[in-house]
């Protein structure tokens, strides 16, 4: 494989695998809060 | 609220990590393994990764987290969420139960044949040309045309996959969708691990790879190529035809969307970039032991699945084994694509009739399955199933995402509405960023997406069939949709349906 390739092929596995781990810490340790006013759905 | 009969529960996710991994298993689907790395391929290669990634962010995640924001604050199927929001509105909620309908016929004959080919990797029952093997010998097909002459070959498979979808369908939100999700979504993911790492040991993966790959910066500048990263990601992560409404009214109230939905939409593309990097390294293996360059072998759909793979399977050494787990990983994610396709349909008749859960999918379910049957598993049915998928792709799923999205945020004018919604209990608050998208970007991407996908159908035949399927099949199942989708909305719900989405959880009756 060219630089090129091997490049573009670890920048589309960083982007979107670490996307997903990225993604999947930040719902972990979120950890919610309530509200600070009352909303009423519709 | 006016509840005149014991409630029952609609049903719901136990816990976040169920609803996720459901909506993974209906975005994960048949486009992820055979339709995104021919897209890439002819979208510049890597440099394909810079639109995709821009249109991920900029519609695909905004686009689901709008389907999120309609299901989780009205806590119902398609037709009774927008109906919530408006009366005017819920003809759209019925036009992308149609569509569902639609799709789930034909999805299921795919998963027929996947699992006949799954059995036909031990014998290499293609022999030695797969395609004639494909259309004369396991499709029977003829001529283009419609009949009613039945291929047992397709019917017995796709006969056993309605009984067992129909059980699976019965048991519910959670024993039924979410379990068959929480086990089938790491089963695949394991099974096509397993495919890369022997397709990527096979002599020549380096060459399918470095054309997968090789960036083509000039594609960049071509609209067409944007266009199809658009596309890409929009038919990929099954937005904008009530799936992701009717899996988002089934959370519960404090979880967090927001979240969940950036988890979704980057585990459906780095799956993507997976079946990429296992089917081409795949083809750069049947290239070589060809003679042949690998853009002449390079094919995706139908092609790919049932003619290229089937030709990989029979020169690779343990090719029996390289095709069970191709073809197991196609009936994996393709089954819990089925049955979240179903469940935009059962959810909404449930709703609107009030039925039980065993009721309504058998109702749904049983008629269904017959058409499937009757129209797909004869010898004419790979002609019908083309038309039929290619049609209400664009003029169905794309037009209603279309409809859906301008009437929100141009007709009702919900978005901010939804921003606030979405944000009380989300980790990541949808603040001008995503309003801006949602009622500017996204909707005039799709407008172009739409528009040059019109000029296309209309100039250019698709396939070269016959006038008259094009325009039974496709232009009028296409039209017949929207009609459906008008009608349905003019019956009445019964006086005993909540026509405000409850305040609480524990007020989600029926």
């Amino acid at each position: 494989m060219s630089g090129d390739a091997v490049a573009m092929m670890v920048l589309a596995m960083v982007v979107l695998w670490g996307g997903l781990g990225a993604a999947i810490v930040n719902i972990v340790r979120f950890k919610g809060r309530e509200p600070q006013e009352s909303m009423r759905d519709l | 609220m006016t509840v005149t009969k014991a409630p029952i529960d609609r049903g719901r996710f136990s816990n976040k990590t169920v609803f996720i991994m459901a909506a993974i298993g209906s975005a994960v689907g048949l486009g992820n393994i055979w339709r995104f790395p021919y897209v890439a391929y002819e979208g510049g290669g890597g440099a394909f990764i810079l639109p995709y990634l821009v249109a991920l962010l900029v519609a695909g995640i905004p686009l689901l987290l709008l389907d999120y924001a309609v299901g989780h604050s009205q806590r119902g199927s398609a037709p009774l969420s927008f109906a919530r929001i408006s009366r005017k509105l819920e003809w759209i909620g019925w036009w992308q139960v149609a569509i569902c309908v639609v799709i789930a016929v034909y999805y299921a004959a795919i998963l027929a044949w996947a699992i006949q080919y799954t059995g036909f990797s031990f014998t290499q029952a293609w022999g030695d040309d797969p395609e004639t093997f494909l259309f004369q010998e396991f499709l029977q097909a003829g001529d283009p045309g419609v009949t009613l002459q039945f291929v047992p070959a397709v019917l017995i498979p796709m006969v056993i996959m309605w009984i067992v979808t129909i059980a699976i369908m019965a048991l519910g939100v959670q024993k039924g969708v979410g379990a068959t999700s929480v086990i089938f979504i790491p089963i695949l993911l394991i099974v096509f691990i397993a495919l890369v790492v022997q397709a990527l040991m096979l002599p020549g993966a380096m060459e399918g790879l470095q054309t997968l790959f090789q960036p083509d910066w000039a594609a960049l500048a071509n609209p067409a190529v944007w266009a199809s990263a658009f596309g890409q990601i929009f038919f990929s992560l099954s937005v904008g035809f009530g799936i992701m409404i009717t899996y988002a009214s089934y959370v519960g109230r404090k979880v967090d969307m927001t979240g969940s939905g950036f988890v979704v939409g980057f585990a459906n593309s780095g799956f993507e970039l997976l079946c990429g990097i296992g089917v081409f390294s795949a083809l750069g293996f049947l290239a070589q032991s060809s003679g042949l360059a690998v853009a002449d072998v390079v094919a995706d759909g139908i092609g790919l699945a049932f003619v290229a793979f089937p030709a990989i399977i029979s020169q690779a050494p343990l090719g029996a084994l390289l095709g069970v787990l191709f073809f197991v990983s196609l009936v994996l994610a393709g089954f819990t694509s089925l049955i979240s396709i179903l469940e935009v349909v059962i959810s909404a008749v449930r709703d609107k009739l009030e039925l039980g859960r065993v009721q309504a999918t058998l109702i749904v379910t049983i008629p269904l399955a017959l058409i499937s049957i009757l129209l797909f598993s004869t010898t004419s049915g790979v002609y019908v199933l083309d038309i039929a998928d290619y049609f209400i792709n664009r003029f169905g799923i794309l037009l209603a995402a279309l409809v859906a999205m301008v009437a929100i945020a141009w007709g009702v004018r919900k978005v901010p509405w939804f921003a606030d919604h979405m944000s009380r209990y989300g980790s990541i608050r949808l603040g001008a960023w995503w309003r801006v998208l949602v009622m500017f970007v996204t909707p005039i991407a799709l407008v172009i997406m739409l528009v040059q996908e019109t000029i296309t159908a209309i100039t250019v035949p698709y396939e070269g069939y016959p006038a008259w399927m094009l325009g039974l099949f496709g232009w009028g199942v296409a039209a017949a949709a929207i009609v459906a989708g008008i009608l349905l909305s003019l019956t009445r719900w019964k006086p005993s349906t909540p026509m405000e989405a409850p305040e609480r959880d524990e007020e989600v009756v029926r």
